[in-house]
């Protein structure tokens, strides 16, 4: 694949969020967030704990509700009708910090479920793309194994497999490797990697900051559950233009 | 001690007792199907929007557990005529049997929903799956083997309690028993042998369970 | 229901609490004699144990009951209602109890037998100074929803024929024809008795799921 092939487009917006304001009861998790995201554009997103990074990518397959703005994913307006949900959600892949494969299934059943049950595919369709996959997580050998005979690394990469099975145009990540053990980031790392070399959009929340500088096109930094500022890794590591932004890559980068 | 101990009445009342427990396995299959609905049903009011009915169920939860299981059939017993239902004594034990079970499950089936991380919902929802799909494809047997060794050990509580129908005259192994006792008044006899009629019938019904168990929830956890 | 009716029931009440608490008493007794020789590391003991468990844990209470009234009656021991009812429950509790403080104790971490052991302490100090409180204190929650299940239980003496709060409102209400009336007030004395208890285990249960996750 060239260069210009993966390149992010802007002109045609995969997501964008205008206006969104989050609030849980009295509290308001999200203020007034504006942020648009190019097809095949990789986001890394960051800040303290608390912050709303989690409350913000969730919002964008409607895990959670907004109750302000608007929010368009792939062209369809992210409503609060159960359509609409359903249409966005197919086309949205999501990893979760603690995997949350399913222990009941095995791995290979774990990728088959959605495509059968959600998009309708027949059983040999499903098991023929959930092969593919989980051979491109490199994980192919576990397919009949359940989930709790798998390493932590392992598990995170068949999510990642399962998620792909939807052939979703968006892949979200909430801190998919901080419940790993330290030798384990890496195969996962390399594993995202891969997926943003071919194209995919994707949003990262993730405090791995080698992988933010190798693949992402723009950091976005939050606080207080507002987006303080955004700019392209080389940028935002050299020469950080907000206060709270040098504090906290100050702490992340010195702890490392 | 010169009683002679004579068990003469006991054979020939066995093809009795015999039939008998089939009436305590029916009246034990009804009451656990029936609290098996109750206990859904419960769950799913007992997490409805509307207070009333989350109350409605807590009290009704908590009626039935702190009140003997005795009185609870005598009060349905004389409830029904009165509410217009007509009903032989084994049925009304069966749906005694079926409202105590229920407020029990209803606790042990909401216990296993909360033990199924929030994170398996959400996984199944991102990943396009609907509500009810998640639960029943995701949520629920993962659920019912967190719940299974304590609702099932409720089960067998549930079977032995239909000796207590006797006390309506249901038709079940402990009314036929004090039958043939007041017959020939061997009430020892009678009672020890019904007593070990017990064992095997609980016995049985943990097997069966164990059964199930190792084929339905076979897969590895951590 | 006039006031008469009511003060016959209280009377049946005061047996009710009479034999729960004897039950209790003397069972908890027993039952840690069944827990403590459960786990006393001697398989045919054990065994004993387990089988005398598994017999009343697999048997109605009522049935328990009703050999118990009359094999005391065979062996030539003539006894009223009361004693033998007292007996039967006591029996009933000493297995209950003692499987779950066989549980409570086999739930107390290894370590705290070894450091004893290390400590040399003999086997005396090491249940009763060592592992009891803590199984005791384990088991609380447990001990206390199977003190309302025989407290429940009681109720079924009065099918062996003993004047307790449940026979006292069967008489109640076949002298004024009025069972719903008499049947409620009686599962309301019931639960004026077990609510109490259920909700004090209760919460011991949710302040000890937070003690041992902080
Ligand atoms: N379900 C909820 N109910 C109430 N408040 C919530 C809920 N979920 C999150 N919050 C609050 O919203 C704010 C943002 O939470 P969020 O999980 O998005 O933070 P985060 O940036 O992902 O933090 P972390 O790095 O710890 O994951 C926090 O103050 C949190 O306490
Ligand atoms: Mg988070």
């Amino acid at each position: 694949m060239t260069q210009a092939a993966i390149r992010p487009d802007a002109s045609e917006p995969m997501i964008t969020m205008s206006g969104v304001g989050k609030w849980f009861g009295a509290f308001q998790a999200l203020h007034n967030i504006d942020m648009t995201v190019g097809k095949g554009e990789k986001i890394v997103l960051c800040g303290p704990s608390g912050s709303g990074k989690s409350t913000l990518i969730r919002c964008i397959n409607h895990l959670e509700s907004y109750q302000q703005g608007e929010i368009h994913v792939g062209g369809i307006l992210l409503g609060h009708a159960s359509k609409t949900i359903d249409a966005v959600r197919r086309e949205v892949g999501m990893v979760f910090q603690q995997f949350n494969l399913f222990p009941h299934l095995s791995v290979l059943q774990n990728c088959m479920l959605a495509p059968m049950r959600s998009l309708g595919l027949s059983k040999a369709e499903a098991e023929e793309c959930a092969r593919l996959l989980l051979d491109r997580v490199k994980i192919s050998e576990q397919a009949e194994k359940y989930p709790a005979q798998l390493s932590g690394g392992q598990q995170q990469r068949v999510a990642i497999a399962r998620a792909l099975c939807m052939r979703p145009k968006v892949m979200l990540f909430d801190e998919p490797t901080s419940a790993l053990d330290p030798e384990m980031v890496k195969e996962v790392l390399d594993t995202m990697i891969a997926l943003a070399e071919e194209g995919m959009t994707m949003i990262c929340v993730t405090h791995e900051m080698g992988f933010a500088r190798q693949v992402a096109d723009r950091v976005v930094f939050m606080a207080s559950g507002a987006i303080v500022e955004e700019a392209p890794p080389a940028e935002f590591f050299s020469n950080p233009r907000h206060e709270r932004t040098r504090k906290f890559l100050g702490e992340i980068l010195g702890r490392h | 001690m010169n009683y002679t101990m004579d068990f003469t009445p006991v054979i020939d009342g066995l093809p009795n007792l015999l039939a008998a427990c089939l009436g305590t396995f029916t009246l034990a299959i009804c009451g656990m199907l029936l609290a098996t609905v109750i206990g859904i049903g419960g769950v799913v009011l007992r997490q409805s929007p509307i207070k009333f009915l989350r109350w409605l169920v807590i009290g009704f939860v908590e009626l039935i557990r702190n009140t003997p299981f005795l009185v609870q059939i005598f009060f349905i017993y004389f409830a029904l005529p009165l509410a217009g239902i007509r009903l032989d004594p084994t049925p009304t034990a069966i749906i005694a049997l079926g409202i105590n079970g229920g407020a029990y499950a209803i606790e042990i089936i909401r216990g296993g929903v909360q033990s199924i991380p929030k994170g398996q919902m959400e996984a199944g929802l991102a990943l396009g799956l609907h509500k009810a799909q998640v639960f029943r494809l995701i949520i629920l047997k993962p659920a019912l083997r967190a719940i299974y060794p304590s609702l099932t050990s409720q089960f067998v509580l549930l079977t032995l309690s239909t000796s207590i129908a006797s006390a309506i005259s249901a038709y079940e192994l402990t009314s036929v028993s004090q039958r043939i006792e007041s017959e020939s008044f061997r009430s020892f006899e009678v009672y020890f042998t019904v007593t070990a009629f017990y064992l095997v019938i609980s016995w049985v019904m943990m097997r069966i369970f164990a059964l199930f168990s190792s084929r339905y929830f076979s897969y590895p956890v951590k | 229901m006039g006031r008469e009716e009511f003060v016959f029931l209280l009377m049946g009440l005061k047996w009710t609490v009479a034999l729960s608490a004897v039950a209790f008493v003397c069972g908890s007794i027993a039952g840690l004699v069944v827990a403590l020789a459960r786990t006393c590391g001697i398989a045919a003991v054990e065994r004993i144990m387990a089988a005398y468990i598994a017999v009343f844990q697999g048997t109605p209470l009522l049935m328990q009951l009703f050999v118990v009234y009359y094999g005391l009656a065979l062996v030539g021991i003539k006894m009223d209602a009361w004693a033998a009812v007292s007996l039967g429950l006591t029996l009933h509790a000493s297995a209950y109890l003692g499987e779950i403080w066989r549980g409570a104790i086999e739930a107390v971490p290894k370590g705290q037998t070894e450091a004893a052991k290390a400590l040399s302490l003999g086997y005396v100090s090491r249940m009763k100074d060592v592992l009891l409180p803590q199984a005791l204190r384990i088991s609380l929650p447990a001990t206390i929803g199977f003190l309302v299940q025989l407290i429940k239980g009681t109720s079924l003496a009065s099918i062996v024929g003993f004047t307790e709060l449940t026979r006292a409102g069967n008489i109640i209400s076949n002298q004024i024809f009025q069972p719903l009336t008499v049947f409620s007030v009686v599962g309301a004395l019931y639960f004026l008795m077990c609510c109490p208890l259920t909700i004090y285990g209760a919460h011991l249960e949710r302040r000890f799921a937070a003690t041992s996750r902080s």
